[in-house]
């Protein structure tokens, strides 16, 4: 190791941490979604309602399989329920950030966030 | 009847050149064989070459040892003109572009290390460029930026590390005594 440190000149190590910083810097900016204030909920491809987030709620969502359910609370939003045999809308937890979204497949639900200063959507890259 | 045969005449800089990119071709290979958790994170060894030339012989060689790299490399795999061959070209052109700028540092604070970073800045920027404005125009791209960044300060440290580490044992070998047999 200290044969390896030897060959960081002074220059080197300025390089290093200049990289560093620039590097934390962008991942802050770009990776730190602005908060979301309102959720746009899908059933079937089709805006089943847009709600603000300013108010806790629970909303029921008719979809081919069942009823799945909606939780807001606390400027989050989650999928508390659905029919679905995998799960995986629910398992993805709380959403908060604009562009976040949790789809639930086989019963064609899904919720996204919106509003804020909108970046970028997660499904795309 | 006589066979015809072309000759030309290469000088032994030419050779020299062959010789390296060889040396860097076979990294190539080498590095192929690793797997990547996301592609374009690379450790883009064949660039420890590209170093050692330019710090040896000058941008020249190092231009041309790495675009012979990048062409024939492209030729190994079948991806000739294919969009990864686009790829490794811009980031290869701009890396070069960069060294040119950056060997010009006062040597005494500045090595290898420093401009191995700064190449691999430049590779993985002309990259992205090619990828934004020709593969995929979306700025969801810029979401991997921290990834691709991080992946080039890292690599392009160790790179900078191993070239500097290489030049120091060729140095110290080819003394009569060695000073620090690490």
């Amino acid at each position: 190791m200290q044969t390896q440190l030897r060959h960081i000149k002074p220059g080197d190590w300025l390089t290093l941490i200049l990289a560093s910083v620039c590097i934390t810097l962008i991942t802050l900016e770009l990776w730190n979604g602005e908060l979301a204030d309102k959720a746009i909920i899908r059933s079937g491809g089709k805006i089943f309602r847009e709600i603000e987030l300013s108010r806790d709620q629970q909303i029921q969502v008719p979809g081919p399989l069942g009823t799945s359910i909606i939780t807001i609370e606390k400027r989050k939003v989650r999928i508390t329920s659905d029919p679905s045999p995998r799960q995986y809308c629910v398992r993805q937890g709380w959403l908060q950030q604009s562009g976040e979204i949790a789809i639930c497949l086989p019963n064609e639900v899904s919720v996204e966030l919106t509003g804020g200063e909108r970046k970028y959507d997660s499904l795309n890259y | 009847m006589t066979a015809s045969t072309i000759k030309l005449d290469t000088t032994a800089e030419d050779h020299h050149i062959a010789r390296m990119a060889a040396v860097a071709l076979g990294l190539t290979v080498l590095e192929n064989a690793i797997p990547s958790p996301l592609p374009g994170v690379k450790p883009g060894l064949a660039n420890i070459v590209t170093l050692i030339v330019l710090a040896r012989y000058g941008w020249r060689a190092a231009a041309w040892v790495s675009l012979l790299r990048v062409v024939a490399g492209s030729l190994l795999f079948g991806s000739f003109l294919a969009p990864g061959f686009f790829l490794s070209l811009a980031g290869a052109t701009l890396s070069l572009l960069v060294l040119a700028f950056a060997q010009h540092l006062p040597k005494r604070w500045f090595g290898p290390v420093s401009h191995s970073i700064y190449a691999a800045f430049a590779h993985i920027s002309g990259q992205m460029l090619v990828v934004y404005l020709w593969l995929i125009p979306h700025t969801g791209i810029a979401y991997l930026i921290p990834i691709f960044a991080t992946a080039a300060l890292v690599f392009g440290t160790v790179n900078g590390l191993i070239a500097a580490r290489f030049m120091d044992n060729t140095k110290t070998t080819n003394k009569p005594v060695s000073e620090n047999p690490s």
